[in-house]
């Protein structure tokens, strides 16, 4: 009798196995409309950053003198060509490259170096957390553009130095979401039990404080990406990114302002991919931010 | 009645040791702006005396100019010396013009001002009105259409957005200006449609960033309040509409207003892309001049300015939203 008290049909329970918390974000995802549209957009232009190259139908650089700001539809001109007479629908399609690099790459690069900072100025507290926070507490009382502007201003063109100003706009966010998720974790029961067995420092932050914190800075992470491609875009706008001839949204934006009265909407048609980029990433960043369950 | 008199007498020094505590805390956060705008102007390479001296100058013209400037000194010393002046509102002398920078920039402030302002508003009338709107038609199809635009007003490159509108309404119709800040490059605001054709442009353009951030702020806001529990009192003690509709902008106001203070500080600092596009001769067109010709005491000092103008209105709205809301603790 007792064994039959004590095991209710256990095994009769629809027990599920445990999934992991990074896979049911993905399940989650994939049951999301806006997250597969924008999903498969971002996806889109990615293979168009990779395959570019390959798929333009016409070379990028190849400017013509008589084939100068032809119309959107002519022959041979799908989307027209820009003021040199190259085709746009091939420099739209390769720049995708050097477009989604400018921007993804400040992004990336913070949130390893934001994440590690965070890491190391919640975890480790005291003077550190005071050092690492007062200085990310300066940074952050420039607004973004601002601080961009003015850094890759002063550090002069190019796409190194407008990569480095992004990067370094971008990690002190990324710091303090970091830091103050790192916090509330090291306060808890099990980070206390595992320095009580004699873990050492370093194993418990990856073994059980990086797991519980990257999904939130994650979100937070790719939140930033839009407004990454936007001010990246935005600095070769200004002259201060990539140089002509290379094909970037932002660059051809600037050099086609003076077609505005001439080919109108051949000159807005780069703005059109940021725009695009801008939107999907945003989007999948909110149905991201919701599958995983993030409070903002 | 009798015990509340002392209260009502401490109160104002509450809010002073409050403001004084928020100064305190703000005066490091300057002072580390402060040491960025510096070290910008060293962080730059080359000679920063390159852009001022002809090519050909003798060694001992060179040795006297950089004495003039200052760059002689030991880091530390310059430091101080530019803090010291710049507190006393001397930023030095533009190195392109001659003339001193911080009248360059404070006139060059005014514009922006203005033109932030009024794009702060409209986006701040707008962009409540579609959060509110979401919000109280939480979960509907109203709800959805005024998210996605709020996404596009957040998603949208602004100096392309305003390409566009130069595109619409100047290039194809001539309805409005595309450039400037007034009839025949004339830099005396008026308040007459002769200088505000020109500025509807820009700042309806500038006004699509505050207005995505703020209608997604107030339809959160809206659908948290309409949630809580003394909302379905209100309804039960048979409150109209209007009634509650009252006291749900009552709770969302101070918020809502906090983070309007700070958009009109981001479009401050960052109108730069926006005052290229339409030649407004503000801040960002300083700045940019400032960059291309490498006049670096200028750079240094609009961006002085900038930040620090970022740096006061955070610290107001800070303490409007001390004052204003209860629950935040001033203790």
């Amino acid at each position: 009798m007792m064994s039959s008290l004590n095991t209710p049909n256990v095994s009769a329970l629809p027990v599920e196995r445990s999934q992991g918390y990074w896979a049911g974000a993905v399940r989650k995802l994939l049951r999301d409309p806006v997250a597969v549209v924008s999903g498969l957009i971002v996806l889109a232009l990615l293979s168009l950053a990779v395959f570019g190259p390959w798929l333009a139908p016409a070379d990028p650089y190849a400017a013509s003198m008589f084939g100068r700001l032809k119309p959107i539809g002519s022959p041979n001109y799908l989307l027209g060509s820009d003021e040199l007479g190259r085709d746009m629908l091939s420099r739209l399609i390769v720049g995708a490259r050097l477009s989604l690099f400018m921007g993804l790459t400040p992004v990336l690069l913070a949130f390893v170096i934001g994440t590690s900072l965070g890491l190391l100025a919640g975890y480790a507290g005291g003077w550190i957390n005071s050092a690492i926070m007062r200085t990310v507490d300066v940074l952050y009382a420039f607004p973004s553009v601002l601080l961009a502007i003015a850094l890759s201003g002063a550090l002069g063109a190019g796409i190194f130095n407008a990569l480095l100003s992004l990067t370094i706009v971008f990690t002190p966010p990324i710091v303090r979401v970091a830091e103050s998720v790192t916090t509330q974790v090291r306060g808890r029961d099990f980070v206390e039990a595992a320095r009580a067995s004699g873990a050492h420092a370093l194993t418990i932050v990856r073994v059980h404080v990086l797991g519980n914190v990257l999904g939130p800075i994650f979100v937070y992470a790719t939140s930033l990406i839009a407004v990454s491609m936007i001010l990246a875009s935005g600095l070769s706008f200004l002259g201060l990114g990539v140089r002509p001839p290379e094909p970037e949204w932002g660059l051809m934006l600037n050099t086609l302002r003076t077609a505005i009265y001439t080919q109108p909407w051949v000159a807005a048609l780069p703005g059109a991919m940021i725009f695009i980029t801008s939107i999907a990433f945003n989007l999948l960043s909110d149905s991201l931010r919701s599958a995983m369950d993030v409070k903002s | 009645m009798h015990d509340l008199a002392p209260l009502a007498k401490r109160l104002p020094l509450i809010l002073i040791s409050y403001l004084i505590r928020r100064l305190i805390y703000a005066l490091p956060i300057m002072l580390g702006v402060a040491l960025v705008c510096f070290a910008l102007v060293h962080l730059a390479p080359g000679d920063p005396l390159v852009s001022v001296l002809p090519p050909d100058a003798s060694a001992e013209l060179a040795a006297r100019i950089r004495q003039l400037y200052g760059f002689d000194r030991s880091y530390p010393e310059q430091f101080f010396s530019w803090l010291w002046r710049a507190l006393q509102g001397d930023l030095g002398t533009s190195i392109a013009t001659g003339r001193p920078v911080s009248s360059e920039v404070f006139r060059a402030v005014g514009n922006t001002l203005r033109l932030a302002a009024v794009a702060t508003l409209i986006g701040f009338i707008l962009g409540s009105l579609f959060g509110f709107v979401a919000g109280y038609f939480r979960n509907t199809w109203v709800d959805r259409l005024a998210s996605f635009l709020s996404v596009l007003g957040v998603s949208v490159p602004h100096y392309w957005l305003g390409m566009v509108l130069v595109i619409a309404l100047s290039a194809l119709t001539g309805i409005l200006p595309a450039s400037g800040a007034g009839p025949g490059g004339s830099d005396r605001w008026t308040w007459n449609w002769e200088h505000i054709q020109f500025m509807v442009l820009p700042a309806l353009t500038m006004s699509v960033i505050p207005m995505g951030i703020i209608a997604r702020t107030v339809r959160a806001l809206v659908a948290d309040i309409l949630e809580q529990e003394f909302v379905i009192g209100l309804r039960a003690r048979g409150l109209t509409d209007f009634g509650v509709f009252c006291h749900v902008v009552k709770n969302a106001a101070p918020t809502a207003l906090a983070v309007m203070g700070l958009q009109l500080g981001y479009l401050l600092g960052g109108s730069i892309l926006i005052e290229t596009v339409f030649s407004w001769p503000g801040t960002g067109f300083l700045l940019n001049s400032a960059i291309f010709q490498r006049d670096l005491p200028l750079l240094q000092g609009t961006i002085l300015v900038l930040a620090l103008f970022f740096v006061l209105l955070n610290l107001l709205v800070d303490i409007v939203q001390g004052t204003l809301d209860p629950r935040i603790s001033r203790g």
